[in-house]
């Protein structure tokens, strides 16, 4: 097997093999009402781990996704109460303001060859608060329209339901997988994640792929962020603290090197699914404390750190040898 | 010079000036189709800035390049490629953490439906792999396979995108005897095609086997150019390194040459990997030259003495008592002086003024908790600003504002302050003007006449010829010969040198 796969062959391993201990446990875990609901219930996170995906690929980071989550929110929540505009063209509004927010995070990082933590962080706390200016309140979200799209669902044999945001992020996710690994874009990405001067020299148009990955990363969140309101059906400035954290969580437990140019998208699927099945499972014993779900991730997350860093170290000797 | 008929790409006249140095003067070069080409010098001759002009790395500040009998102006890398000139660097310039194939196509991705059909570009990869012999899994990661392949892999995709002109920058600096043979085959084919191919090496039996003619720079000028074929080994080196002055300097001194006793002796002294085990004593008051061409271990040798790399053999002595050269620190604590081969990085720092230039290497050696006084240290810059006549306006001023050899002066200054009884010095002449380098040889001959130990390490022949008390003569990372007396002749060197180099060929 090609080495590059041994992260996301972990990944998988680890997951069926902790589902399988689920299921021997609590049986109900298997059906497709639970799976569903695991889905619905991780649509906003994918949906943005998808974006910090192609991000953290590149060799960079960014850290202002839950604070554009958030802000969208908001946003949605204030025009929708204040005005009459109906929530499509709020939606398209909405992406657009986070699509042009991660692409000028992104202008910044190139042109002023700033470091992303840097940037994306001084944009994490003014997307947060623009969130605060719109409105300090939770405000709810009552337009008949989240009615109807809340309506729509998937029946599943066993009475399960794929939501609207379930089938969203699934969606997302696939064309994550097609942008990744059959576009020129995709592989320019890679190329920046295996070193910027390089790639340079190899003619990669750096400025172009890295706003166009702020930008990609940016419409994701706000995307994120529409999925989220859906899902709490209220706008709330300080909603989605730490979602950015959970989204590298979700990419590194998928298989994604953190130094960039290595990794799957579809790696972060699985990193979602095995954070959901913690909680899941947290949630069908009753007796844990939902805390055991941070303690079991941050045991995860350190175990595939170790990981990584024996695959690079053992490739890197099997190349001395060579 | 040749009709420009036959000759692919015909560079005459490149200029190119940089601040308080000119990297080439009026620099001709002529490569014809079909033939591989030797571009030769030693470190700081100019190779790799008339590369860096040609591939459009670098602005030419004058001259012209005709490509095909057309003029052109590489503006970048990108575009001399577009134009057909394509480089290959002994770094491979390809992303280790592509597949084979993505790095071969990237940016030129064969594609179907606006999506990338990588089917197909794994077959084109295969295609274009067929022609150099290699039958590789193109799905693989680069950086599965070895430096050779990776070269040769930099190489099909460098002929693919330009197709007239190759540039082999030290191709074979990292390879193994087979590798080299593997890469040598590659070349000649290409070679066979059309191809003009630039070899860049310091392997002077690579030059012998591969090239056709050669093409020799010194100090950013154009010594010559020459058939391959007809240019004896020993006449190459002297091209290469020079042998103008030499004799009538040296008689001058003849005679008064008093060397006190034996202060430092290395017995077995080595460390794998960087130089062979070696014997050296060096006297009060004598000046030890170390010659041989680039990469023989020269600088190697300066740094295990001063512990900048840790011996893993032998023994070293100071006035009979044996110590451990483990750290710079441990060799700074015996009064010695190390000065780098390359200023820029490892010498001067830029933003800080003369004067904390200057006490720098003092201050380090006397610890931080025993601070020199302002006052002091403004004495100690004054007096070594005057001394070594170090052209600045006040000792307040940033010494990257300095000329080459003044801040080369400067680094001078701040280990003479540290009052050195044995100084390394490495390379201290290269990149500045004829006027400061007659005045840096005047000042090592007078730190010997005080009776200090000195190394120093010079491509320049005529100039170790000037102040060497004794030469020690490098090939290989082995030192190979000792010259003394009236044997220091630039012609002995060149041929200690020259027969080393042979004996290694064979």
């Amino acid at each position: 097997m090609k080495p590059k796969y041994l992260p996301l062959t972990a990944t998988i391993v680890i997951f069926v093999l902790s589902y399988a201990l689920c299921v021997m446990q609590y049986p109900n875990i298997l059906s497709t009402r639970v799976v569903g609901n695991l889905l619905t219930d991780n649509a906003f996170l994918g949906i943005a781990a998808v974006g910090m995906t192609f991000v953290i690929l590149s060799g960079g980071i960014d850290l202002s996704i839950g604070s554009v989550i958030a802000f969208t929110g908001v946003f949605l929540a204030v025009v929708l109460e204040n005005t009459g505009i109906h929530p499509l063209a709020a939606f398209a509004l909405a992406l657009m303001i986070a699509t042009l927010f991660g692409a000028l995070m992104g202008a910044i990082i190139h042109y002023l060859e700033m470091p992303a933590f840097i940037v994306t962080l001084a944009g994490m706390f003014l997307a947060r608060g623009m969130a605060f200016v719109l409105s300090i309140d939770s405000i709810a979200i009552k337009h008949p329209f989240y009615g109807t799209l809340k309506g729509f669902y998937y029946k599943l044999p066993g009475g399960g339901r794929i939501s609207l945001i379930g089938g969203l992020m699934l969606l997302v996710f696939a064309i994550g997988i097609l942008i990744a690994h059959r576009t020129r874009f995709g592989t320019d990405v890679y190329a920046l994640g295996g070193g910027t001067a390089t790639a340079k020299l190899m003619g990669v148009p750096v400025g172009r792929t890295t706003i166009l990955i702020y930008a990609l990363s940016g419409l994701l969140a706000g995307l994120s962020g529409i999925v989220f309101s859906l899902y709490t059906s209220a706008g709330y400035s300080l909603a989605a603290v730490g979602v950015e954290l959970d989204a590298i969580t979700a990419v590194v437990i998928g298989g994604t090197l953190l130094t960039g140019g290595s990794g799957f998208v579809a790696g972060t699927f699985i990193g979602i699914l095995i954070q959901g099945l913690i909680q899941t499972y947290i949630t069908f014993d009753g007796s844990l404390s939902s805390w055991w779900t941070k303690i079991l991730i941050g045991l995860l997350l350190f175990v595939f750190i170790l990981m990584q860093k024996g695959i690079v170290y053992a490739s890197r000797s099997k190349q001395r040898h060579a | 010079m040749q009709p420009n008929g036959e000759n692919l790409l015909s560079a005459t006249r490149i200029d190119k000036v940089f601040p308080g140095a000119r990297a080439l003067d009026k620099v001709d070069f002529h490569l014809r189709r079909g033939e591989v080409h030797a571009l030769l010098g030693e470190n700081g001759a100019g190779k790799s800035t008339l590369v860096k002009c040609l591939t459009g790395a670098y602005r030419r500040d004058g001259g012209t390049i005709l490509l095909d009998g057309v003029e052109v102006d590489p503006r970048d890398t990108f575009n001399a490629q577009k134009l057909g000139i394509g480089t290959v660097y002994q770094e491979v310039n390809l992303l280790p953490n592509l597949s084979v194939a993505e790095n071969l196509f990237l940016g030129r991705q064969p594609r179907r439906f606006g999506l990338v059909d990588v089917g197909a570009m794994n077959r084109q990869a295969r295609a274009l792999l067929d022609d150099y012999e290699l039958d590789l899994d193109v799905t693989r990661a680069l950086d599965s396979y070895s430096v050779a392949i990776q070269q040769v892999v930099a190489i099909a995709r460098a002929v693919d995108l330009s197709g007239k002109v190759l540039i082999l920058d030290e191709p074979t600096a990292s390879l193994d005897a087979h590798e080299v043979e593997m890469l040598f085959r590659i070349v000649r084919r290409l070679k066979a095609r059309g191809l003009g191919i630039v070899f860049i090496t310091h392997f002077l039996e690579q030059v012998y086997e591969i090239s056709d003619r050669i093409t020799v720079l010194r100090n950013g000028q154009l010594v010559g150019t020459r058939e391959t074929a007809t240019l004896e080994r020993r006449d190459l080196i002297s091209m290469m390194i020079g042998r103008e002055l030499a004799a009538e300097i040296r008689s001058a001194r003849e005679g008064q040459v008093v060397a006190g006793p034996v202060r430092y002796r290395f017995e077995n002294y080595g460390r794998k990997g960087h130089i062979a085990p070696f014997d050296l004593d060096i006297r009060a008051g004598e000046v030890v030259g170390i010659a041989g061409l680039l990469g023989s271990g020269r600088t190697e040798t300066a740094e295990i003495l001063f512990g900048a790399h840790r011996a893993d053999s032998g023994m070293a002595e100071v006035d009979g008592r044996a110590v451990q050269l483990s750290s710079p620190r441990r060799a700074i604590a015996h009064r010695f002086g190390f000065c780098p081969e390359d200023r820029k990085t490892a010498g001067i720092v830029g933003d800080l003024s003369v004067r904390e230039n200057i006490v720098l290497a003092l201050q380090a050696r006397r610890g931080w908790t025993r601070p020199l006084s302002r006052t002091e240290q403004n004495r100690i810059a004054d007096h070594y600003i005057r001394a070594l006549d170090i052209r600045t306006a006040d000792r307040e001023k940033p010494i990257r504002l300095l000329s080459g050899g003044n801040q080369q002066k400067a680094i001078l200054a701040r280990w003479l302050a540290t009052e050195p009884e044995f100084l390394i010095l490495d390379e201290p002449t290269r990149g500045i003007d004829v006027g400061a380098h007659a005045e840096i040889v005047r000042l090592i001959e007078g730190l010997r006449e005080k009776g200090m130990s000195l190394m120093v390490i010079s491509s320049e022949i005529e100039e170790l010829v000037a102040y060497s008390t004794r030469i020690v003569v490098l090939r290989d990372r082995q030192h190979v010969a000792a010259l003394e007396g009236n044997r220091i002749t630039a012609d002995q060197i060149i041929e200690a040198i020259a027969s080393a180099n042979e004996r290694g060929a064979a």
